[in-house]
């Protein structure tokens, strides 16, 4: 693959991306039949996703993933011709060939080790639904099924190149005519002269200017053409013979011929229903062999290779019987029958560039930034058409940031599958009957959130079905149903997305969590804990409550491990757990890893940037509303509650903690986990979009610093981690553990 | 260019530090800015300066004097930024002027005589004579490398 100039290579890595999509539509597949679909169509769309990856993978003789997906695709035939119904057992066999399936292509494309005494367990059990006598017609039908797809690709890349004005691929999306009663049959031949390649007109765009009329077949001539030693660039060997289906009269296909009349020698004559009556008048002109455009020895090649200058007419005819591994056209192909998947047309864009996009928009938005604050400090009146052009400046690159946002975000639904194979192996290597139920599957995120959250969120899936859930007898015991249900629902909520993931379990175990807590001395024997204090115990460095070391989870990695991913994320994770109904694990993201929202401010002469969705108030104090619990620790009185106080400017380290408190500002700081804090800062600057820049921290890991950002005049401001700013002024006032976050009543 | 033999030729860049001449392979040096103003990372080790804006990206700038232990001095307008890069990563140094770049051979290096450095990091890796000065020659990975040790 490393090799770009080798197109076999590129095609073999769109086959492969190709692939991805085609497992995606099959898992859906396959779970709507489980949630009880029982459509034709669904099993037609898990049917040829398997049929396009076989063909595909027959194309670059990746033998056993044919093999696999041969029988596979037998057996899902079977279903597909109600010889055979879909129960839960047979879906189960069919998720566990699902996911081989991706592991095959996985291996496949990393030229890795194939796992056979898997594929031979699973064929085995493929082979059993089919029953014995399907072996032998299987044989027959092989060598057909594989050869047809090179044909397939390389006509699908010919169309690539085929075209000199790029205008070709759209029109494989137009729709055929459907056909009408009363159709008019034409045959139309066509030859062109030379002249009419001198004159710079090209026959391709008569073709389709025919096939947009109707229902056409195009034929080339290519009997006139010389050997090569005799053949002249310059000359015109070609001719066509369409077949035309069409509403239209003659008149209107003689219109298409217009430009090139005298040109070309046209014959159209009408069959079917009558033979024209009207006399087309074929006119004949006796070419002389003059000099042409040099480009008609591209039109004799692209026939040839490509032998249907109308795609519109062609390609649609093929995905009919045999899905093309193209899924733009398998696509197009189930939306005859199912409008709500209507085909979108989709770019693949290499990563590199549009990483390359977001950062040159990062550039923009400093830029801008600095922009504005130079004419400002010019002393330009608002009302001026410099600022006025500077606020629409500013609107507009708000819009391409957004936009180019958006270009990275990917709906989870690629991550939730993934989940739903760990619950599948996880509760069969547990003995457990679990079912995943998701939503918000199509809920966008950034590609690298995605892509980092895989890892913890199969940990917790592991958690939620290893410990969360309990054993199909306890849940009897407990008047539940057998089956587990382990919940992975993902939402968009006030510019965060919040992902959670629960089981109908036991509840979190307080006592036992309490209990092992003491013992690995995690926390001393008489801590007196709250319920959701000792729930966070779980995201302690070293607990694992598993009695047993399963191989699933409970290697001493814990949730320790997940919150510091997620945090990583820029994130936050939650718990909360009722005895006896379940437990809860609520992940909040950013939507995005490369601009913040933030709160601009000045503490002790340092321009500092916090995150706004952390900022729920901001108060101006008097000294009255500041009570001293303890010799450097304070409380503020918001409403009626109380609200631990930091001076900002004393956590990082800037200026001593400052006694007298009128008049300073504060910012009330909530997190998700529902602790509040106040932060004394001197001023309020801004509120701007921020564009994150990381801080190296193989140099030296600043406290309490998340990343960093550009300023308007250049400067580097500090974005803060609020959360862990906190965590570390309550560590260091008074005793551990003893200045618990107050809540506020709203 | 003659090479594998002993007097191969390297270029330093020497500059002053407290009154004294330090040098570094010019190789590793990738820049050299006018002092600019930092912005203070909290809680850093006296000698972290803080970072600057390196033309888009976050450069964290250290005080060389300080690294080394030397006499802080006051800043004035001659001082210099000497970017850096060792093993991808960029660093600013803060020193006080840069005077000369300087072409010596291998031969010419002497290594530092073995003495008892205390807490102050050893980082000169070997001294030379440039018209009856002493310069000497830092070790750039232990000027870098060690901060994050020693910052914990």
């Amino acid at each position: 693959m490393a090799d770009t100039n080798d197109p076999m290579a590129e095609i073999r890595a769109s086959f492969f991306i190709e692939c991805e999509e085609l497992l995606e539509a099959l898992q859906d597949g396959l779970q709507e039949l489980d949630d009880g679909a029982d459509d034709t169509e669904t099993i037609n769309v898990v049917f040829r996703a398997v049929h396009s990856i076989k063909g595909g993978a027959g194309a670059f003789g990746l033998e056993a993933l044919v093999r696999f997906a041969h029988r596979f695709e037998t057996v899902l035939d079977e279903v597909r011709a109600g010889r055979m119904t879909a129960g839960p057992d047979a879906l189960k066999v069919f998720f566990q060939c699902a996911d081989h399936l991706s592991d095959l292509v996985r291996i496949s494309r990393d030229a890795g080790d194939l796992p056979e005494a898997r594929t031979a367990e699973l064929l085995g059990f493929l082979n059993e639904m089919l029953g014995e006598d399907a072996g032998a017609e299987e044989e027959a039908e092989e060598d057909e099924d594989i050869d047809f797809q090179p044909a397939t690709l390389s006509l699908d890349m010919d169309f690539g190149d085929d075209d000199g004005d790029g205008l070709a691929l759209p029109d494989i999306d137009l729709p055929d005519l459907p056909p009408l009663p009363g159709l008019n049959r034409y045959t139309i031949e066509f030859r062109p002269e030379n002249e009419l390649f001198e004159t710079g007109n090209e026959p391709f765009h008569m073709l389709r200017a025919l096939d947009e009329m109707g229902d056409c077949d195009v034929t080339c001539n290519l009997g006139k053409i010389p050997d090569l030693d005799e053949l002249s660039p310059e000359h015109s060997y070609l001719s066509w013979t369409i077949e035309l289906a069409s509403a239209v009269d003659v008149a209107e296909i003689e219109a298409a011929f217009e430009f090139v009349e005298g040109l070309c020698s046209l014959t159209i004559s009408q069959n079917g229903d009558a033979p024209v009556s009207d006399e087309a008048g074929p006119e004949v002109v006796n070419g002389v062999a003059d000099p042409i455009e040099t480009d008609t020895p591209e039109i004799p090649e692209q026939h040839e290779t490509g032998s249907a200058p109308a795609p519109a007419a062609e390609l649609p005819a093929v995905s009919e019987d045999k899905p093309a591994p193209a899924p733009s056209v398998a696509k197009s192909n189930t939306s005859s029958s199912a409008p709500a998947a209507a085909a979108k047309s989709v770019v693949r864009v290499d990563l590199d560039r549009i990483e390359r996009l977001v950062n040159l928009v990062g550039e923009l938005v400093i830029n801008q930034a600095m922009l504005s604050q130079s004419l400002e400090s010019s002393g330009l009146s608002p009302h001026s058409d410099a600022m006025n052009g500077l606020e629409e400046f500013q609107r507009l690159t708000r819009d391409i940031q957004d936009s180019v946002m958006m270009i990275r975000a990917q709906p989870v639904k690629s991550l939730f599958q993934r989940m739903s194979r760990i619950v599948r192996e996880s509760s069969a290597s547990v003995g457990k009957d679990v079912r995943l139920h998701t939503e918000g599957e199509n809920t966008e995120v950034d590609k690298t959130v995605i892509e980092r959250l895989a890892d913890p969120l199969t940990h917790m899936i592991r958690n939620a079905v290893d410990h969360g859930l309990e054993t199909s007898e306890e849940r009897l015991a407990a008047g539940k149903p057998e089956q587990g249900r382990v919940n992975l629902v993902a939402a968009h909520r006030s510019g965060r997305v919040v992902i959670d993931v629960s089981d109908d379990g036991g509840g979190i175990n307080r006592e036992k969590v309490m209990q092992i807590a003491i013992d690995k001395g995690l926390i001393p024997e008489d801590a007196s804990l709250s319920d959701s204090e000792i729930d966070n115990l779980l995201f302690l460095p070293g607990f694992s409550t598993a009695t047993v070391v399963s191989d699933l989870s409970g290697r001493g990695v814990g949730m320790d491990v997940v919150r510091t991913a997620i945090q990583a994320l820029g994130g936050r994770i939650t718990i909360s757990s009722t005895p006896g109904v379940g437990t809860t694990f609520s992940i909040s993201l950013p939507l995005t890893l490369a601009v913040l929202d933030g709160m601009v401010v000045q503490v002790a002469g340092e321009t500092l940037v916090l995150p706004l969705n952390v900022v729920i108030e901001t108060l101006t104090l008097s000294n009255k509303d500041v009570e001293m619990v303890r010799p450097g620790s304070f409380v503020v009185r918001v409403r009626s509650g109380f609200v631990p106080i930091f001076d900002l400017g004393k956590e990082l380290g800037y200026r001593e903690s400052i006694e007298d408190f009128e008049g300073c500002v504060v910012l009330l700081i909530a997190h998700e986990d529902e602790s509040h804090a106040a932060l004394i800062i001197d001023s309020i600057q801004d509120q701007r979009q921020v564009v994150i820049k990381g801080l190296d921290d193989s140099f030296y890991r600043a406290p309490g610093i998340a990343a960093a950002t550009i300023l308007g005049d250049g400067q580097i401001a500090l974005i803060l981690d609020t959360s862990d700013i906190i965590t570390n002024a309550m560590g260091s006032v008074g005793a551990s553990n003893s200045t618990p976050a107050t809540g506020i009543p709203a | 260019m003659t090479e594998k033999e002993s007097s191969a030729s390297i270029e330093l860049l020497t500059f002053q530090l407290a009154d004294q001449e330090y040098s570094l392979d010019i190789m590793s040096v990738r820049e050299i800015r006018g002092w600019t103003q930092t912005t203070p990372l909290p809680h850093a080790p006296s000698y972290m300066k803080g970072v600057i804006n390196l033309r888009g990206t976050v450069l964290p700038v250290m005080d060389l004097s300080q690294r080394l232990g030397l006499k802080a001095r006051e800043h004035s307008d001659r001082n210099v930024i000497i970017v850096v890069s060792h093993e991808d990563t960029m660093t600013g140094l803060l020193v006080d002027a840069v005077s000369d770049i300087i072409a010596i051979t291998e031969d010419d290096l002497q290594p530092p005589p073995e003495v008892n450095t205390g807490n102050v990091p050893s980082v000169v890796s070997s001294l030379t004579l440039i018209d009856e000065r002493m310069i000497r020659v830092l070790d750039l990975g232990s000027v870098v490398a060690s901060v994050q040790s020693s910052a914990a």
